[in-house]
This record gives C-alpha cells, structure tokens and sequence, in this order.
C-alpha cells in the first residue's frame, strides 16, 4: 500500500521516547496559525512511497533504535487521514518489536478505521490545540471536540498517551485555560506525560514561500519565565 | 614476592617476567557502578591549576611560544629539574628546568629546529650550530641524502604530504607501566639477557643493528633513573604505592618526550593499570578518594603540559600545537570482563576538576558490553566537553587483543609489543587528476609522474577513468612506499627512540602505516562520472583544469549504497597497492583514513575535481564527506562510516561528528541516554572511530570574536582535540562549515 509523506527524519530526539525515525504525513485539515510545517497541508503534496520501501529505510536505523529504546513516530501533516497505510505500517513494525507512536492532533472523527490503527500504536503524542472550543476554532478553523472525544477513548481503551500543548502567547496562555486543561488531563487515566512545547517562529519563511500572511507575525516566543509559569499550572515538573 | 612493593598483589607469571598484562588480569577490580563515588578537586589541585592557566595566558601573550631551551640539545637526563609550584605538586616532572619551556631536539633535523626558533626570535646556541652542521648528522639530513627524484617531485607537488622527513615519526607507546611495576633495575637485567642472546655464529647486518639498538635501549633505561634522581626519586626499584606508581609511570612517559618530539607521543593504556596501585591503598586506609583524584589531576595537569617546539608549516598542518598525549580508557578483557575501573572515571572526571581540555588525549574503548554507568558518564562528559573521542573496542579486540593502546588519534597498537612507521598520507584527489592528466599537476602544469596517456575526451568514462586511476595508484603506492622506506631507514639511524623502545618486547610487531587522503572526493568524483555527466574544460596546453557536471549524482555520506560501495572499492584497491611493495624491516603495510586537520592544507593544494569541489576547497576531514553533501541527517552519514573496512583500513578510519545540544534531546537524562545510543548503535555496526561534539554554532562564532572568553573551549577534530581559540582562522571557519547535526 502507497501513502504520501511530506518528508523523513531519521533521528528524531524529541517525538517520543528514545531515537525515533520520525515520519512526516503529508495532508492536513487544520489550519493553525503557528504550524511550522505549513507545507504539510496540501493532502494532494508530497511524495508517495509504500510500506515495504518505508519499512526497508526504518531497518537500516534498527540499531540506533533498539538501544535507545526509540522507535518510529508518525507524524504530520495529520497522521489519521491516512490511517490504512499507518496501521499497514505499524502492523509491520510490530512484527518486528519496533515500538510505534502517533503524533496527532486527534481532530478527525473517529472511524473503525482509526480505532484499527490504534490496535497498534504504542503510544499516542496527542496535541490540543485548545481546550475552550471557540477558542480552537480562532488557532485551528476547527472545535475540539473530535480530539477531546479522541482523548476520551484514548483513555477508555488505556492506550499511552502523551499530551503535547504548544505554548502560544495571548492565545493559549491564559491561566484559566491552562488550569481547565489540566482538569480535562486528570479526568483521563491514560496519560503518562504533559509536554509543554513553546512556540517558536522558524517556520515562518514556509509561510511566506506559499505566499500566505503569518498571522502571528507580531507574537514572540514565551520567555523562559512564562514557560516556567506555564509549567507550573500543567504541574510539569 | 619477590618485591616488598608488590605485597597484596596476586602471582602469575609477571613476577618471573615482563608481563604487564598477566599483572593487570591477576589484579585489576572491574567497576559496574556509576560516578557517584567521584570526589571533587582539592584545595591544592584548584591552586596548582589556577597557576598553570596563568603560565597558558603568558605562553599565548608571548604568541605562542613562552621560552626555548636553546642551549642543550634535550636528551633524557639533560636538564635540571623544574617544578611549577614545588609545595603543591604532587606527581613531578618537567621536560626543561621551568614550566612550558621547550626543549630542542636536533637529531630529528637541526634545519627544523632553526626554522623553529627564527620564528620566535631566537636562535640556537653557536656550538649547537657547530655540532648539528658539521659534526653529526641528522635525521632529516640523512633522508635527503637518499630521497629520488621522483619522490622529491611527489612531494613538493603536494602528492604525498606530511612525510615524517623533517620531524621525529612518533606514533610509538613505551609500555611505561613496566617502570612502576619493575622498577627499572629489573628492566635493565631482562634487556641484558635479550642482548647476550643477540649473539648467533654469524653476525648479520640485521644482527648487529639489534645489538647496538638493545646497548642504546639500555643506556637509556640507565639515564632515566639519574633523571628521576634529580627530582629526588630512586626508581631503580618497583613503585610502592599508588602515587609511586603515578610517578613512575609518567617518568617514563616524561624521559621519552624529554628523548624525541615526535608527531604523536601517545601515552598508551595506563589508567586501569593504575586503578590496581589506587585499590591496594583505598583498602589499606592510606589513600581516600580525594587523595586518589588529587594524584590523578596532578598527572593529567602534567599531561597537559607537554610542549613542542614546531615550525609554523607543522602548526598549519596540525594546528593548536597537539602532542596526542592518547590515553585509552575502558574496553572489554577477552575473558568477558569489562576493563573499566573505578581509574577509568577518575581520568575522565578530570575533565570536570580541572575543565575541558585538548590533551590528554582522552580515548573511550568502547564496546556495547561497557557498564551502563560508565557510558552515561562518558556521554555526559562529551555533551559537557566535547574532549572525547571513541574507538571501537568490539572491532579492535579480535585484531590487537585487550592490551593495545591507540596512538595518535586511531592507530591501534599493543602496548610493549607492536610499533608502527608513521607514513603520513597519499592525495588519493590529486592522484585521480594525475590519472586524467597523465601525470600532470592541474595546477603547475609540471610532469609529475611517468608520463602516462591522459584523458582526452570530453566527458569522463567511469570505466577508463577507474584504469588510469588504478594505473596512477600503482606509481603513487610505490614511490610512497620508497619514501617511507628511507625516512624510517634514516630515523632508525639517527634519531632512534631508544628509552620508547627499550620499554618494547624484544620481538616486536612493525606496521608501515601509510594513510590517504581525499576519499569522500574520489568516491563522489566517480558517482558523478557513473550517475550524470562530468565535462571535462582544459587549458590551451590540454591541461584539464575544471569540471562541469550535468545532472546530480548520489554523494558519499548518505547512506547511499551507489556512491558508498565506490568509496569501498577505492579503500580496497589503494591497499592491496600498498601490500604489494616490499617494505622495511619488513613491516606490515597498514592504511588510515584519517587527515586531521591537514584536510584544509591538502584542499589548498589540489584543483578543482570532477566532484564539483572547487580548487582550493577544503576536502572532508579524515573519512568525512565533503561539508555540507551530507543531507539525509546524523545517522545516515554514520551508517557510510560503518560501511568502510576496518579489514583493509587496520591504521583507523578517522570520523568527525557534530550535533547541537538540542538535537540529542529534550532535556539531560535523555540528551545522555540518545548520545550512549548513537554509539551503541553505530559501533554495533563495525565502524571504527567517532569524535563527538555537541555545540551550537553560535558558539563557536562567538568564540572566534572573544577568543579571551573561551580560553578552555575544546572540540574534537580529525582524531585529537584542539583549544578552538588556537586554530587559525582558516581552520576555525572550516569547522563552523562543517554540517552540524541539528532538527527542529
């Protein structure tokens, strides 16, 4: 089976535990306003590539992977709109005892497809845009309510779950949100981790060659004092 | 026992004979924990440390070069004794009466040893002069005597480069261990037996240059006692405890670099030996790990100390004036236990006590088998200090066993029991454009080699390219060859390292370890030829002088089995060349893929190549590519490297690596745990050597601007690490060009 990906990342250190061979998904349906890889989003992009040639590239970074404890990570773009070829992926990885994750904003409607995929994700990196829903659909054009449903079942079928919260400035900073965030997270019984990821602009030029406006051209990222606030309502250590 | 000095020790065989090895296996306590233990630096060490860096600021003030003992040709006892700070020190030495003084030693050249002090402002005494110019002959003086003109011609066109003829070979590792375990009166009487039986019916020339050689090993044996009698030392005798056994080591070290100012001056594998000495004392209560530390950040102090004194064409070759104290650390034993120690964190915490530094030069053995702690430390230590370097002790082990040392930067030896001819390196880039110029220089014009027919049409054919190549190759192998033969003829002759070897075996192992340079170009020049289009653009006189490539072409460093498989096939081909020329004292022609940071100079010296590389470029340091032709990320650039025989590359193949701190990870913990990773997982893989460096490059750049803030930046280069700050600007820029790993 063929999917299409935006590009490779043979050693990926920060999306998932250990060394990962990080998988960029081309296609996206969001459209927030600080995504660093604008690129991804055009579902009829990139390079189409099959399982057995994506398989054949992860192996020859098996050694790095296995003592690190790493694995592969499917990210995006949005992972779930070619859930098929991931789960045809993962169900080859597994076979070897290659550890799988899912990087995800969760924004797609669950489908049996999707649940499919799931059997065979080790751990799920789950990105909320947002907890307030208007406020979501301001960054993303969308509610949160596919993801937070997302992050519900994630829960009821006890997969890993990592959360991720980009940290944007005047957008998802505020206090209260951050505190009803952390209420939404301990309603869940699944997550093992909350990564805070300060926003950062060096994927704004991908903006610009596309000829669109970045729309956070005047919003700095968090200052160290900031994050450490941040940190300290999500109760990151 | 034999020995009072080697009470609580364990018996074996090395009571009856030199064997340090069956000491250190009968002994040693193999270390499975973590760094914990480690104690801090004492009073004494902070203020010791904080007078040497004072005497670093005036040697940099003074341009380099602090003072000249200009008067004395060195030898191992010829001066007086000199201490930094007599009350602090504990682990003695220096090669002149003061601190950072540098000895002359004319029987490696007395031309070089002018040249050196001219560029200072200084001069050698009249009688030295006298002597040197009129009386004695010396190495370098000898080489020219017998050099051909075709290896005249091969050098000065910059063909075969860095020829040890003008400076002393190096590369050779005293087993100095053997003066604290035996003492040296011991030493004396087993050279003496090898010297009487040196004495078969008919005396040969073979015969008679191994007696006199033993007479000079033990004459020189005899002069290091009365050198450690001027610090007050008695070393005929065994080391009685650990700080002995410190001393006297290094007092073997000190009376070979007091002896020769070789290329390289590579302790060995001293450390865990040592730990023996340390555990003897922790367990009786005379020694606490503070006093344990202290002892080995006085040796390390020591270690950093050690100067030469070089003309400014070396520094520019190997620039930030390395010694390559090499120091191998850790490994594994045959019998599957692992060689580390609670020394082998001790040597490398120095690092921390005193701070980053170039020298010694720190060597981690490493095997996937080595304790999880001491990798982590040896992780945290590189993300911290970029002043390690590892080599593959898994590969190592089945060629050298458990007791080899690494001279230089990847020359793997066993200690006491192999040597090697230090060869320098063949321009493998250069050699294919003599190949497409029928011997030409591209840049002279000069007929170099034999004429030979040289390419005439218009775009290069792979096919005839690789012939007349492997043609060319066949006349490089061989002048080279006859080169190395004569210098180390002449060094034997008259520059012998006679303390060095009288600290060897009687029967010993000699390698010719030639080396090349160049490959990433070669290999990408042929993938261009195979995979687009190479015109070839000439000068009035059909000179070929520039390429034109059509098309792109798969590029070595990328984990590209097209272009890699080329690069094999070249480390191949150029080593079954060298095996075929007789060699001398029939040494075994061995081959490195290592450049250092000559790889600036060796692009200066070369045209443009029908890769695309400029003329005047830089090549890729040691086995690297080419910077910035590695694009698919760290680890596709390792997986090349693991490509390359180690089989038909025994000399070591030279790899620099740079990440920014961010690419290993988040935070620490899993920055330390995916740096052990990487080198599990590449040296899993048979690769050879790795020199890791985790910086920002804004670092860097910033140091280059304020060199006086960065006085202690260290980072690794081809094999050996260097102060950023004393690299010449060139050399700087070329290390900030050079791909640094980084993700977003």
């Amino acid at each position: 089976m063929n999917g299409k990906i935006h590009s490779i990342e043979t050693f990926g250190t920060v999306d998932g535990p250990g060394i990962r061979f990080v998988v960029f998904m081309q296609g996206c349906t969001l459209k927030c306003k600080y995504c660093h890889n604008r690129d991804t989003w055009n579902t009829r992009g990139g390079k189409s590539i099959s399982t057995d040639e994506l398989i054949k590239e992860i192996l020859k970074y098996k050694s790095y992977i296995d003592n690190s404890d790493g694995g592969v990570t499917v990210s995006g773009g949005e992972p779930l709109l070619q859930a098929a070829f991931v789960t045809e992926l993962f169900k080859e990885l597994k076979s070897r005892g290659i550890h799988t994750a899912l990087d995800t904003s969760g924004s797609i409607p669950l489908s049996d497809n999707i649940k499919e995929l799931l059997k065979y994700t080790d751990l799920v990196l789950l990105d909320i845009k947002h907890i307030k829903p208007e406020k979501c659909v301001d960054l993303t054009g969308f509610t949160n309510k596919n993801t937070l449903d997302f992050a519900k079942y994630l829960s009821n079928t006890n997969i890993p779950v990592w959360i991720r919260q980009v940290l944007v400035p005047t957008y998802t900073d505020d206090k209260f949100d951050l505190l009803e965030l952390k209420k939404f997270i301990n309603s869940l019984t699944n997550v093992e981790k909350i990564e805070l990821l300060p926003y950062h602009n060096l994927g704004k030029f991908k903006w610009e060659e596309l000829g669109d406006k970045y729309e956070l051209e005047n919003i700095n990222p968090p200052t160290p004092e900031e994050i450490e606030k941040a940190k300290q309502l999500l109760e990151i250590e | 026992m034999r020995f009072e000095e080697w009470n609580n020790f364990n018996s074996g065989t090395w009571e009856n004979e030199v064997n340090v090895r069956d000491f250190i296996q009968k002994n040693y306590t193999p270390y499975e924990g973590d760094a914990s233990f480690l104690a801090n630096a004492t009073e004494k060490t902070t203020k010791l440390w904080e007078e040497v860096l004072e005497l670093y600021k005036k040697e940099r003030d003074a341009g380099g070069v602090l003072a000249i003992s200009n008067d004395i040709a060195s030898t191992i006892s010829s001066h007086e004794a000199g201490y930094i700070d007599k009350n602090l020190e504990q682990i003695v030495g220096l090669q002149t009466e003061e601190p950072l003084k540098r000895a002359i030693m004319p029987n490696g050249g007395i031309r070089i040893v002018e040249k050196s002090c001219a560029a200072y402002d200084q001069k050698i005494s009249d009688k030295l002069a006298d002597i040197y110019h009129n009386y004695r002959r010396t190495h370098n003086d000898g080489v020219f005597t017998a050099y051909t003109p075709e290896i005249r011609a091969a050098r000065s066109s910059h063909l075969i480069t860095g020829l040890p003829d003008g400076y002393g070979r190096g590369r050779i590792i005293g087993d100095y261990r053997r003066v604290a375990l035996y003492g040296v009166d011991f030493l004396i009487e087993e050279k003496k037996k090898d010297l009487e039986s040196l004495a078969h019916s008919s005396i040969t020339e073979e015969l008679v240059r191994a007696r006199e050689e033993h007479f000079d090993q033990i004459s020189a044996l005899e002069e290091l006692k009365i050198m450690a009698k001027k610090y007050g030392f008695d070393i005929s005798v065994p080391a009685k405890n650990a700080k002995e056994a410190v001393q006297w080591t290094y007092f073997g070290y000190l009376g070979a670099i007091k002896e020769q100012n070789g290329a390289a001056m590579s302790l060995g594998r001293v450390t865990s030996f040592l730990d023996i000495y340390f555990e003897r004392d922790l367990k009786s209560g005379v020694l606490s790990e503070e006093d344990a530390q202290e002892i080995m950040d006085h040796f390390v102090m020591k270690l950093r100390m050690v100067r030469f004194l070089r003309t400014p064409e070396y520094d520019e070759l190997f620039s930030g004036d390395p010694v390559w104290v090499t120091e191998s650390i850790g490994g594994m034993g045959i019998d599957g236990r692992t060689l580390v120690t609670k020394n082998s964190f001790r040597v490398l915490h120095t690092l921390e006590t005193l701070g980053p530094a170039p020298e010694p030069n720190l060597t981690v053995l490493w095997s996937t088998k080595l304790p999880k702690g001491f990798k982590n430390y040896c992780s945290k230590l590189s993300i911290k200090t970029s002043s390690i370097q590892y080599e593959n002790d898994d590969l190592m082990r089945e060629y050298w066993g458990d007791d080899y040392g690494i001279a230089c930067c990847v020359s793997a030896m066993r200690i006491g029991k192999q040597m090697q001819f230090f060869g320098a390196r063949a321009n493998l880039a250069k050699t294919l454009l003599y190949a497409i110029n029928g011997g030409r220089d591209e840049i002279s014009g000069k007929q170099i080699t034999s004429k030979t027919v040289p390419v005439t049409s218009e775009y290069l054919d792979y096919d005839e390219v690789w012939e007349k190549f492997e043609g060319m190759c066949d006349w490089v192998a061989r002048v080279y060859i006859n080169a190395l033969n004569i210098i180390h003829y002449m060094h034997d002759k008259y520059c012998y390292e006679k303390l060095e070897m009288a600290l060897h075996d009687k029967e010993i192992l000699r390698t010719m370890a030639c080396g090349i340079a160049g490959l990433s170009i070669v290999a990408d020049s042929f993938s261009a030829m195979k995979y687009a289009k190479v015109k070839v653009i000439r000068d009035a006189t059909g000179l070929a002088v520039d390429y034109k490539v059509e098309g792109d072409f798969p590029k070595y460093g990328n984990d590209d089995d097209r272009v890699d498989s080329i690069a094999v096939e070249i480390v191949k081909m150029f080593m079954n060349k060298l095996k075929q020329q007789p060699t001398y004292r029939n040494s075994k022609p061995t081959m490195s893929i290592l450049t250092i940071t000559s790889n600036v100079v060796y692009g200066k010296a070369t045209g443009t190549t029908p890769d695309g590389r400029q003329a005047g470029q830089p090549f890729g340091p040691g086995a690297n590519p080419i910077h910035g032709r590695d694009t698919h990320g760290a680890l596709a650039v390792l997986n090349t490297m693991t490509k390359l025989p180690y089989k038909h590359a025994e000399d070591g193949i030279s790899y620099t690596f740079a990440v920014v701190p961010k690419a290993l990870g988040k935070d620490e913990k899993s920055r330390v745990n995916n740096l052990t990773a990487l080198l599990d997982g590449y040296f899993s893989k048979f690769s050879h050597h790795i020199n890791v460096n985790v910086f920002d490059r804004a670092l860097l750049e910033d140091a280059m601007e304020h060199p006086e803030k960065y006085p202690q930046l260290t980072i690794r280069v081809s094999g050996y690490a260097v102060n950023f700050v004393k690299l010449t600007r060139e050399q700087q820029l070329d290390v900030i060009n050079r791909t640094i790993h980084e993700s977003i």
